[in-house]
């Protein structure tokens, strides 16, 4: 059936020290380009800022890295090995790409603890699914990723009854589960309040240099405050406009220019 | 915290077992006792019974892909008269010679003046082969007709017009004379099944057990799947379908187990009500039909498996009870007990009646309204 589709590839190559290329991505919708020429490249366990004003290109971007939008032109690549062009969403996240929506996306109907057992990383077509099991090792795991969203207590509650910030984290939480190597955060503070979005900057710090992650984000408050001395990125009309440190981005002239106004 | 399937309450299974039990009792009822005793049960309402236990595992097979898995068909009544025609072929070859024109074909090959059964009659005067076609042909429509449809990501009130536009492809089909399946008339005035008379008692009786131990048979089994990690990943479809997708599943091959699955039970549920009706005609492909089977879901309770065959028994036992008594109602009463059902009970009978509720564990009284409702409360 289509399931041998998903053949299990061994862990992604990363002998370069990049995990994620990307190289003059063109995407066209009807002759617009959202994204014109863009390169990109993350290293192992990096944690990089990607900010730039509305229609900059950020969502598209996570669109073509994940799978969901096809480039008009160019490449992309994840490690060495895997040619993200190629592959369908769910053989993306299994490589180990987890993606975060800008809307928390949760199974609303389930709960916070069966949220995360869809989410673990496993076999996942369908007749091993029919016969799952939990292992006390894999609840021992779920467990510790709940502590970690700071969601212990509400285990049994049903995703769709939690807070705006609490589906935020459930939401990471399930990435976590996935333990993917890449993880993409579309704003993840969006309609956050002060405390939450503080306690998600801890979880990031948390989370920094055991996955790769690459956030998307508005709120510059919140991007001086997780990119620390690493690399930022600005996106412009779909293009790099500036990369550096955030100091040096912020200072930078076509920067002040592109968010300012002429 | 674990996920051991409970399939039902410690009431749940009592209840469970006290139907089952009284339904498995009432044949002899019928055998037993003599017409004039008070609790003699009449073939009428035995075979009335066995008939609506097959609309009821047709709901069953519906509330898999709408209820659990939000993929409304409104053309599931192919499927249960593919399992019926199926079943029906092996009748009409058990008649034998005793047709009307006295020959080994059915009567209407000999009207359309065939000499010899077409290719796709080949071995069906076996009954084994019989009960692979009931599975094998609907069950084979539903996977490539499924797999083109998910693939191409059809989904909402596309696929459920497609589906609506399937099944009466197919009745036009079948009602074409030259098709060789009766036309009009359909398969009718069998004879035997397996070399049994097919309207002694002994025979109905024997029917009308085989329908119940099915029944309960594929209960179990869609519990036990909707209870399962498969089970949440359905209902993952149903909710948030992109998000499925980036967690590394494939919905297609879950819709494709799930929509085959649920045609091939829709199958089985049109092969045992061909021999207890007596006839299968065309008309049981009319979308009006399939409709029917989704309000039967929906007023007993999508996302429950007890709430459609509940449902079933009700909507049925009012238009066997109407059609008799104001046959001119029984449209107008069906139309108003889907509105009122839609406005007042929008999670059926089971999700509205709090005792029918308690006979499934609590991470199955989930439903698809469920949240609006709580948040409201």
């Amino acid at each position: 059936m289509t399931d041998a589709m998903v053949t299990r590839r061994p862990g992604v190559d990363t002998t370069h020290g990049a995990i994620l290329y990307l190289e003059d991505i063109t995407v066209s919708f009807d002759g617009f380009r959202a994204l014109n020429k863009l390169n990109l490249d993350i290293s192992v366990g990096e944690l990089r800022c990607i900010i730039g004003p509305n229609g900059a290109g950020k969502t598209t971007m996570m669109d073509v890295i994940t799978g969901k939008t096809r480039p008009t032109a160019g490449s992309a690549w994840f490690g060495q090995s895997h040619d993200l062009a190629q592959m369908t969403e769910y053989a993306i996240a299994h490589a180990g790409i987890g993606r975060k929506f800008q809307r928390p996306t949760v199974f609303e109907q389930h709960t916070v603890f069966e949220n995360l057992e869809l989410a673990m990383k496993m076999d996942k077509r369908v007749r091993p699914t029919l016969f799952a099991r939990l292992s006390g090792e894999q609840q021992d795991r779920i467990a510790a990723i709940v502590r970690m969203i700071r969601l212990h207590g509400h285990e049994t509650r049903l995703a769709g009854l939690l807070s705006h910030g609490q589906k935020q984290w459930l939401e990471i939480g399930m990435l976590l589960m996935q333990e993917p190597q890449l993880i993409l955060l579309d704003e993840p503070v969006a309609g956050m309040s002060d405390a939450e979005t503080a306690r998600t900057a801890e979880l990031l710090n948390e989370l920094r240099g055991k996955h790769s992650i690459v956030v998307v984000e508005h709120d510059m408050g919140f991007v001086t405050e997780i990119a620390q001395q690493g690399k930022v990125t600005v996106l412009h009309e779909g293009a790099v406009l500036a990369e550096g440190r955030m100091d040096e981005v912020q200072a930078n002239d076509r920067v002040i220019e592109v968010y300012l106004g002429r | 915290m674990n996920h051991t399937p409970v399939l039902f309450t410690a009431r749940g299974w009592l209840v469970l077992a006290i139907c089952v039990l009284a339904a498995a009792l009432l044949p002899a009822l019928h055998l037993a006792l003599p017409a004039s005793h008070p609790l003699h049960v009449s073939g009428y309402l035995l075979g009335l019974i066995g008939k609506f236990m097959c609309y009821a595992l047709a709901a069953l097979a519906l509330d898999l892909v709408w209820g659990y898995t939000g993929i409304l068909s409104l053309g599931h009544g192919v499927f249960f008269a593919l399992g019926a025609y199926a079943h029906g072929m092996y009748l009409m070859r058990a008649i034998g010679t005793e047709g009307s024109y006295g020959s080994r074909l059915p009567d209407f090959m000999v009207f359309l003046d065939w000499k010899d059964y077409p290719w796709y009659w080949a071995f069906t005067d076996h009954f084994a082969y019989c009960l692979l076609l009931v599975v094998l042909a609907p069950g084979l429509l539903a996977f490539v007709f499924g797999y083109f449809a998910f693939r191409s990501r059809i989904k909402g009130v596309y696929f459920s017009i497609i589906t609506q536009a399937m099944t009466y492809a197919f009745m036009l089909l079948f009602f074409r004379n030259d098709t060789g399946f009766g036309g009009n008339n359909g398969f009718t005035d069998f004879k035997r099944i397996l070399g049994h008379a097919i309207t002694a008692p002994g025979t109905r009786v024997a029917l009308y057990l085989a329908t119940l131990a099915t029944l309960a048979g594929a209960l179990l089994l869609c519990r036990w799947i909707v209870g399962s990690k498969l089970g949440r990943v359905l209902q993952g479809v149903r909710d948030a379908e992109s998000r499925l997708m980036f967690i590394g599943y494939n919905p297609l091959s879950f819709k494709l187990f799930v929509w085959t699955l649920s045609a091939v039970l829709c199958a089985i549920a049109g092969a045992l009500y061909v021999p207890q009706v007596g006839i299968i005609n065309p008309s049981e492909m009319s979308p009006s039909n399939s409709i029917e089977m989704v309000i039967w879901v929906a007023i007993g309770g999508r996302g429950t498996l007890i709430g459609p065959i509940l449902g079933a028994f009700v909507v049925n036992g009012l238009k066997s009870w109407l059609t008799a008594a104001f046959p001119e109602l029984w449209l107008f009463a069906l139309g108003l007990l889907f509105i009122l059902v839609t406005l007042f009970m929008r999670r059926g009978i089971v999700g509205t009646l709090p005792g029918l509720a308690r006979l499934l564990p609590r991470s199955a009284r989930r439903q698809p309204d469920a949240i609006k409702e709580e948040e409201t409360a």
